[in-house]
């Protein structure tokens, strides 16, 4: 039963999806109803699953390990450790949250709920995989539903949005494709191995690549790692791979911005955790200061150049501007994995999770005023304070939140990502400490704009209500969360850092076997 | 100081004004309509009166010990234990922060007194009191955190209340980019003050005798940050620097000054609690609290003198022109900061500390006796159009005077023994330059001082006759803590009277466990009386005096005009000073500008190339499909018809193999075993490759047929009709 647990989170969602099918697309709350009942399940199991995880050791837990098709040796093999506790208890929280979020929806409910529970069952399935391919496709599995939501229930650039998204990630899918199938049939050489997608086998695998250069003076794990590194980045997304995401979040109904932002982008970091730093630790160790750090400050800078560009530039819209602050907050996420400090790696995931928190609540509460409002420009409001204090109170914790104040949650992980950082990437961490700077700009403005001042004259009439209490129900428990992990992040460091340290111990032991190591080492 | 003793009672001098104001700021709106304003005031002035009686009783159980085993430690929850980086949520009391919490709960609870009468008519009164209490407790967690990482919450906690209360009033739109200004420019030391912990924790990593972050232990390790280089700096050096980065932006030091004048657009008491008494120190007491680092490096301490001297007397020039009351007072505050760091930087950290106390009392009294004129004058700023209200307010007048000798450094009241000591270990330790700008200073400050008590409290009233009719002395709750400061005012500086005019400098002698060690000690430690000592003292009053009498001649005897100093080069340097240096339209033209640029610069970036590309990628895989579908009409379907042609033939040309001939059979099975032997050796080294490409090709053609066919399928779903359609 216990080491069910897994399963019965990842496949809860799906029976769901049967249910609502078998419903009649006129009993719409009974819809709703149903879609939220069958994401509450994962939810509990997930405070069970919290309670019950041994934070001592790096060894995967509730692990359901079966022969799935034989003939070629792949497996239903499911697992958590310190890696992915998190983003699974992560999603299990935002699932239920977003089906609030999404009780306005007005077009064939039935299907958008769904659609909906099969994103559940596949985003939990991608965190919990540790069979390659088992992990792959969960990952496609993941973008059809994101396509229809995005396309069908999407703005008025639906159809763009929708198909920008879908050609990025098949990009990257592709070439994970071909990665995942070069190590399965170099398993296959490897004498003890065996042919198989085994997550906690291939390891062993990498070391039999020929070292030699293939292209462009790079060999062939090095290329492998690119690929997969490309694929990842995609999700991230890193720079310049990320327009995607702007549109994409511009045209996306709250309820999938909330979970596009705070689980979907957190796949690209944890796959690499995940495949590239057991699967190939020498080129990880090898990739780190450029693809990582560098490239992740860049993105921490540029993203919240061009958040700040929305304060003032055509569209103005909150959404993009929430977009692009995302951009920019994955970046430290980049920066603290690439660092090889316990503060560091331990850092980024837990900023993994706090954006996912900060972010779905800035994306819930873009939704509650465009709600009312129905249009999201930043200079089209002033003075919602006086009009809707308590949303505006809500508004504030997210803001400052997002905007890394002492006593909230981001602040100790993007303060960990860039501690760690300093140590082995000064360069980058300089940049990513002066960008809070420009985070606070882009903040405050924004909060001046659309709260501050006297309240619009066409909203004067136009009464805009304050916020509901399905509306604050889906904020409290992401405010509750963001203040007491200010306070206590070991609420989830605790889980992470055995499992983390682990696998900071793998690459750098791996390293130790190239030349210059010693002299990194002492960097 | 080995072993520090471990209380549990110091959680509640945070604790105490952090659940006033979780209290007024969740239920406040509520406590306000129920039980009036009343309970808004009991519920704030309680919790900080509590912390108050808490922080009493830290003091004296540290007098009752050895001066060397004042340490109190309460520590209240595990923070971030990660790796070698161990930080808790910790309050610490050594003699230093014993000061300075009873500086921020005493003074800040008298501030918390007047604000009940000055804010009375607020609306939005239970708003201000929860910012209030949330600042005090954020300061307190400043003051007494045991470690960097938490003193650093209650920087930007404080930092944030600050925000909050200069755009209180944020209907007005001046207010809130006030507010802005201050977080922003605060950022900006925030960031140096975070790099500076950086370096300071990796440092000491690489020196390789273990790393800290906490207070204590770091005293003990500094000196192993001797020799360490970051970029070639010395780590020492640059960590100081970083941090004075910090303490320049929350104590508005050159080049980040420019946000304090605009925060005065906040309620007076704010200005007089945030904005004068407290937060603006917080830099110094941060500079004090680390002074042992500070001391490592003679480079960073040159830095932070020399930025303290200007400070205090472009600061001072500046005030020498402004018309608004609070303005002026405001410019004051940054020269008399650019004192505190001044002494800091010679090494004074005792005195620059003793400055710290009394500039709070004197000026959280002048401020509060500001406010008192204002409410007074119906929300009037500007000096120009008050005067002789000396009769009408007879305490705030005399309050407002104490206060003004005291800044203006007369014996004995509190400004001039600081201020002095301050000069004097200025001069003796060899900086006679930086004397000198102190010295010019601190003749500007009793000019502008008395200029505004002249314009202010004498002569005749110049505001309208509504105005004149209202005019009235402040309720008894907003008066009696302006007595208790201007009491203050004149006795503080007897804590700190020096050997050379027979006292025993009873403040230093506190300070000392902390200071013990640091450069400060050996300034202070050498008790013998100079002959110069003297001199400077008698040339510090003397220039003090002469201010006044200045002040005297062009704002009461009138019998100068004020304009002799103004034409002096054609006006321009009054215009400048009187602009303040033009430095907000620098700021503007310069960084904020460049800034906004950058951000344009990205973001057409974004669209115009990156999307660019995406698209044009896009258009071309269309077309490959587009062209691949055609290909496959044409050239496949035609050669798969073209082969079964082909097959077909074949087929009728074998037909004459089968002949019968059994040597042509042989022929032809040798021929197939010799292939079938030739395959299997095509190794894994081929193979791959083969098997790549050919997988990529065929998920990429797949990717672009798919496209080239689904085209119109897709047109049909994602519009309504086919959404009606697949429902």
């Amino acid at each position: 039963m216990e080491s069910s647990i897994l399963t019965l989170m990842i496949f809860f969602p799906l029976a769901g999806m049967i249910t609502v099918f078998c419903l009649p697309s006129q009993a719409k709350d009974l819809i709703r109803w149903t879609a939220f009942a069958f994401t509450l399940p994962a939810f509990f199991l997930g405070i069970w699953l919290y309670q019950n995880f041994d934070t001592t050791t790096t060894a995967l837990q509730f692990v359901v390990n079966v022969p799935w098709i034989e003939s070629f040796n792949i497996r239903y093999f499911v697992g958590v450790d310190g890696v992915s506790i998190s983003m699974i208890l992560l999603t299990a929280l935002l699932c239920p949250i977003c089906i609030l979020a999404s009780w306005n929806i007005e077009r064939a409910e039935k299907g958008y709920f769904a659609l909906f529970l099969l994103l559940d069952t596949a985003m939990t399935g991608v965190f919990c995989a540790m069979d390659f391919f088992l992990f792959f496709i969960f990952w496609e599995l993941m973008l059809l539903p994101m396509y229809f939501l995005i396309g069908i229930w999407g703005g008025p650039r639906r159809e763009y949005a929708a198909i920008k998204f879908f050609l990025y990630t098949m990009l990257g899918s592709a070439l994970m494709l071909v990665c995942m199938l070069v190590f399965y049939f170099q398993a296959g050489a490897v004498e003890g191995v065996g042919y198989t997608f085994d997550l906690t086998q291939l390891p062993a695998v990498a070391q039999h690549f020929q070292a030699e250069p293939l292209l462009f003076g790079f060999s062939l794990p090095q290329i492998m790692w690119l690929a997969l590194f490309i694929n990842f980045a995609v999700k991230i997304p890193a720079f310049p791979f990320h327009t995607w995401l702007p549109d994409a979040h511009v045209e996306a109904p709250t309820a999938i911005s909330v979970i596009l932002a705070g689980v979907l982008l957190k796949m690209g970091t944890y796959g690499i955790l995940r495949v590239n730093y057991p699967l190939l630790p020498e080129e990880t160790f090898f990739f780190a200061p450029y693809c990582l750090a560098a490239l992740g400050a860049w993105n921490i800078v540029y993203g919240a150049f061009c958040a700040l560009s929305q304060c003032f530039t055509e569209p103005k819209d909150l959404k993009k501007l929430v977009a692009y602050s995302s951009i920019s907050h994955m970046g430290y996420v980049m920066l603290g994995m690439a660092s090889f400090t316990p503060q560091g790696i331990n850092g980024a995931v837990l900023q993994m999770f706090n954006h996912g928190t900060i972010t779905a609540m800035l994306f819930l509460i873009v939704g509650v005023i465009y709600d009312r409002a129905h249009h999201r420009r930043i200079d089209g409001f002033g003075g919602l304070a006086s009009v809707m204090p308590v949303y505006t109170g809500v508004m504030g914790l997210a803001f400052f939140a997002a905007m890394g104040l002492p006593g909230l949650s981001a602040f100790i992980s993007e303060v960990l990502c860039l501690l760690g950082a300093w140590h082995t990437h000064k360069i980058p961490t300089l940049l990513g400490a002066l960008t809070v700077i420009i985070t606070a700009s882009y903040l405050l403005w924004t909060i001046q704009q659309m709260f501050l001042g006297k309240p619009r004259e066409e909203y004067a009439d136009m009464h805009l209500s304050e916020i509901n209490t399905r509306e604050l129900c889906m904020l409290a428990p992401l405010g509750v969360i963001v203040v007491v992990l200010g306070f206590y992040p070991h609420a989830v460091l605790d889980l992470l850092d055995v499992s983390l340290q682990g696998l900071n111990e793998v690459v750098l032991s791996a390293s130790t076997s190239s030349p210059d190591a010693a002299a990194v080492a002492l960097r | 100081m080995d072993h520090p003793l471990l209380v549990s009672y110091l959680r509640w001098i945070v604790l105490f004004p952090l659940l006033g104001a979780v209290v007024n700021g969740v239920f406040g709106a509520k406590i306000q309509e129920r039980f009036g304003k009343n309970g808004i005031s009991i519920v704030a002035c309680a919790a900080v009166g509590l912390a108050f009686i808490f922080a009493l009783r830290a003091f004296f159980q540290l007098t009752g010990v050895a001066p060397e085993e004042r340490y109190l430690l309460d520590t209240l929850l595990r923070w971030i234990h990660i790796g070698s980086l161990q930080v808790d949520i910790a309050f610490a009391v050594d003699p230093l922060s014993a000061m300075m919490i009873l500086i921020v709960t005493g003074i800040g609870g008298l501030i918390h007194l007047y604000s009940i009468g000055y804010m009375h008519d607020d609306e939005a009164y239970w708003r201000f009191f929860a910012y209030l209490n949330l600042f005090t407790a954020a300061m307190l967690t400043l003051v007494l955190a045991d470690n960097l990482v938490l003193m650093f919450v209650g920087w930007e906690g404080v930092g944030l209340c600050s925000y909050g209360l200069i755009g209180f009033w944020y209907k007005e739109h001046a207010n809130t980019t006030a507010g802005n200004k201050a977080f922003i420019v605060n950022r900006i030391g925030d960031a140096g003050f975070t790099l500076g912990i950086f370096i300071i924790f990796w440092s000491l990593f690489e020196a390789g005798h273990g790393t800290t972050a906490v207070f204590r232990d770091l005293s003990q390790l500094i000196h192993h940050l001797e020799g360490q280089l970051v970029w070639g700096i010395p780590a020492a050096t640059l960590a100081a620097l970083c941090l004075f980065v910090g303490a320049a932006g929350k104590s508005a030091q050159i080049p980040l000054y420019v946000w304090l004048p605009d925060a005065m657009a906040g309620p007076t008491p704010v200005s007089a609690l945030i904005h004068a008494a407290t937060m603006v120190t917080a830099g110094v007491y941060m500079m004090a609290r680390m002074h042992f680092l500070f001391s490592m490096s003679p480079v960073a301490l040159g830095v932070v003198a020399t930025v303290g001297a200007l400070t205090a007397l472009v600061a001072a020039t500046i005030g020498l022109a402004q018309f608004d009351i609070k303005k002026v007072l405001a410019y004051s505050t940054v020269s008399q900061l650019g004192y505190m760091v001044l002494g800091v930087g010679v090494g004074a950290y005792g005195a620059a500390v003793f400055h710290l106390m009394t500039h709070a009392f004197f000026k959280a009294c002048l401020f509060l006796g500001s406010g008192s004129v204002i409410h007074a004058m119906g929300d009037e700023q500007d000096m120009r159009k008050m005067g002789g209200l000396r009769e009408k307010m007879p305490i705030t007048f005399w309050t407002f005077l104490i206060s003004t000798i005291a800044i203006a450094g007369i014996p004995p009241l509190a400004g001039f023994f600081s201020k002095d000591e301050i000069l004097w270990l200025t001069f003796s330790g060899g900086h006679p330059l930086l004397w000198l700008i102190g010295f010019a200073a601190a003749g500007m400050t009793a000019f502008y001082m008395f200029r505004q008590i002249f314009m202010v409290f004498f002569g005749e009233n110049r505001a309208d006759e509504h105005t004149k009719e209202h005019l009235h002395e402040s309720p008894p709750v907003m008066t009696y803590p302006l007595i208790v400061l201007a009491v203050g005012a004149l006795f503080a500086g007897f804590l700190g009277v020096p050997p050379a005019l027979g006292g025993s400098n009873i403040l230093e002698h506190w300070l000392e466990p902390v200071f013990a060690g640091g450069h400060g000690g050996g300034h202070t430690a050498h008790h013998h009386v100079e002959v110069i000592e003297y001199v400077l003292m008698a040339a510090s009053v003397g220039i003090a005096a002469v201010g006044i009498f200045l002040a005297y001649l062009i704002y009461y005897r009138r019998s100068v005009s004020a304009d002799t100093f103004t034409a002096v080069g054609g006006g321009v340097p009054y215009q400048a000073v009187f602009n303040k240096y033009y430095i907000d339209e620098l700021y503007h033209a310069t960084a904020v500008r460049g800034t906004l640029a950058v951000s344009w610069l990205c973001s057409v970036f974004d669209r115009n190339v990156i999307d660019f590309i995406v698209n044009n990628v896009a258009k071309v895989t269309g077309v490959i499909g587009w062209a691949v579908g055609r290909f496959d009409h044409y050239i496949i379907d035609g050669l798969v018809n073209g082969l079964a042609d082909v097959t077909f033939g074949i087929g009728n040309r074998l037909r004459q193999i089968q002949t019968g001939n059994l040597s042509i059979y042989l022929y032809v099975i040798v021929g197939a075993i010799a292939v079938s032997q030739f395959l299997p050796r095509v190794g894994a080294d081929i193979l791959f490759p083969v098997v790549i490409v050919f997988l990529s090709l065929v998920i990429v053609v797949g990717i672009a047929l798919w496209l080239s066919t689904r085209r119109i399928q897709w047109r049909l779903m994602l519009t309504k009709e086919g959404v009606s359609e697949l429902r």
